[in-house]
């Protein structure tokens, strides 16, 4: 069977190791919620086994016309959400720097005002009625995305006495292996907040940081209309088979 | 000076936080009418092979508190031992069955429920048979990379002797935390992030 949206053959071998010094670990008490949230024994590490190098595949059917707009995905007929317009774009990548695609993107974010639409957020920045925060896309042949929303705003966290989260968009990523599951934050060019998150913090690797960080891309605004930020997302590589370990026999 | 590998590295990890039903759960957590349903919430049908089995799985924190903003996801062969993916080159899976599935856990109670079917046996690497099991994945406010680990069935004794996965396990003081208990058709699972009775976490 080819590849989600591809004419390649599936690769079947296993993934690169993680990078674990390059992840934020799962202890950074500056982070106050990951004190008691993070496991303190050793992982037990193993080759991929079928169970992690196989994983669902997500059909570009599945998708609905607006669910790349967040602008209009949940905003009443002809009305639209607030905010500064902008179109997110990039392409999913793996580590030996190929597009990867049928990679099913999920997104979720603040409004403007940095207000989340969920009932465990108290924040006094004001619901926008025509915005939810949520959206998806799958990736093409070459791994690109967009999708099109408003800018987040940034907002205060109870974590130290003045904790601000920079502005963000949340991503859920499934790439062809469950082991290249991942979460992360998309970032914004510019932001003074970052360097003062503990969050963004539990990443040691300054370039880690930066690989987190998406630029503004005029090349790609639409003029009076939207700016432009571009984000590729790298997932794990996948080993070559050439010259993988056989069964017996093979 | 030699030539580059040209490599990139994998976009670091960072939480899903306590929002992450928006994302993935819209319609849990109260944003209807843009998904028809929560991706993942169904995982099995009327055709679906298989023996009916409900996961009710928690995840407690250092002090021994349920989580109530986490997200778990699942992933599993169907009934034959087969996984429904592109790179499953032994034969094709259950198609009623794509062997994924995802639920918050409750935010009053910690408890979240998958109804699927227990999985067939799955070869490891060197074809021996990995004993049934349940892959999961969990992410929550606090938890700043995805938690793999592994749900094994208390009623599989003989097989989860013999899977290479749990043998690697050195402290075998540790490998319960890897068993959910049967009760009835429900197999109780509790994952814990801490402690002296901390799950079993993998790298792989």
């Amino acid at each position: 069977m080819p590849e989600p949206g591809s004419n390649r053959t599936p690769e079947t071998g296993a993934f690169f190791q993680r990078d674990r010094q390059w992840h934020p670990p799962a202890f950074t008490p500056a982070y106050k919620s990951s004190v008691l949230r993070s496991p303190q024994k050793a992982l037990i590490a193993f080759d991929n086994t079928l169970s992690e190098l196989t994983g669902p595949v997500f059909g570009h059917a599945m998708l609905g016309e607006l669910d790349n707009d967040l602008i209009h995905n949940f905003a009443r007929a002809g009305e639209s959400a607030i905010g500064e317009r902008i179109i997110v774009h990039g392409r999913v990548l793996d580590e030996r720097g190929r597009g990867v695609p049928g990679v099913l993107l999920e997104f979720w974010q603040a409004n403007a005002g940095g207000r989340y639409r969920h009932k465990k957020d108290g924040y006094l920045a004001p619901l926008d009625p025509n915005f939810g925060g949520c959206g998806r896309a799958i990736t093409a042949e070459d791994g690109g995305y967009a999708f099109r929303t408003v800018r987040p705003g940034p907002y205060p966290w109870p974590n130290g006495p003045n904790d601000w989260r920079p502005a963000h968009i949340h991503f859920s990523v499934f790439g062809h292996g469950f082991a290249q599951r991942l979460i992360t934050q998309m970032y914004f060019e510019g932001d003074p907040l970052i360097r003062r998150c503990p969050i963004v913090g539990g990443i040691a690797d300054k370039a880690a940081i930066e690989a987190l960080i998406a630029a503004l891309d005029m090349q790609s605004t639409i003029p009076m209309d939207a700016l432009a930020y571009k984000f590729d997302i790298v997932l794990r590589g996948r080993r070559s088979t050439l010259f993988e370990n056989r069964l017996e026999g093979n | 000076m030699t030539q580059s590998l040209d490599r990139l590295k994998e976009s670091p990890s960072q939480t899903a936080g306590p929002y992450v039903h928006i994302g993935l759960t819209p319609n849990f957590c109260g944003i209807g009418g843009v998904y028809a349903s929560d991706l993942g919430s169904t995982m099995v049908n009327e055709q679906s092979k298989g023996e009916r089995i409900d996961l009710r799985i928690r995840v407690l924190d250092g002090t021994g508190k349920p989580l109530k903003d986490a997200l778990v996801e699942i992933w599993q062969a169907d009934a034959n031992g087969l996984y429904n993916s592109p790179a499953e080159l032994r034969g094709a899976a259950d198609p009623n069955f794509l062997g994924w599935g995802r639920q918050p856990t409750d935010t009053e109670t910690g408890i979240c429920l998958f109804r699927t079917i227990k999985p067939g046996r799955v070869p490891f690497s060197d074809g021996r048979l990995m004993a049934p099991h349940i892959t999961l994945w969990i992410v929550a406010r606090g938890i700043n990379i995805g938690l793999h680990t592994r749900l094994y069935f208390s009623d599989e004794e003989e097989a989860n002797a013999e899977d290479p996965i749990l043998a690697r396990i050195e402290h075998r003081v540790r490998v319960p935390t890897l068993i959910a208990e049967r009760q009835g058709d429900t197999y109780v699972f509790d994952v814990h992030l801490q402690g002296e009775k901390e799950t079993v976490f993998f790298d792989s």
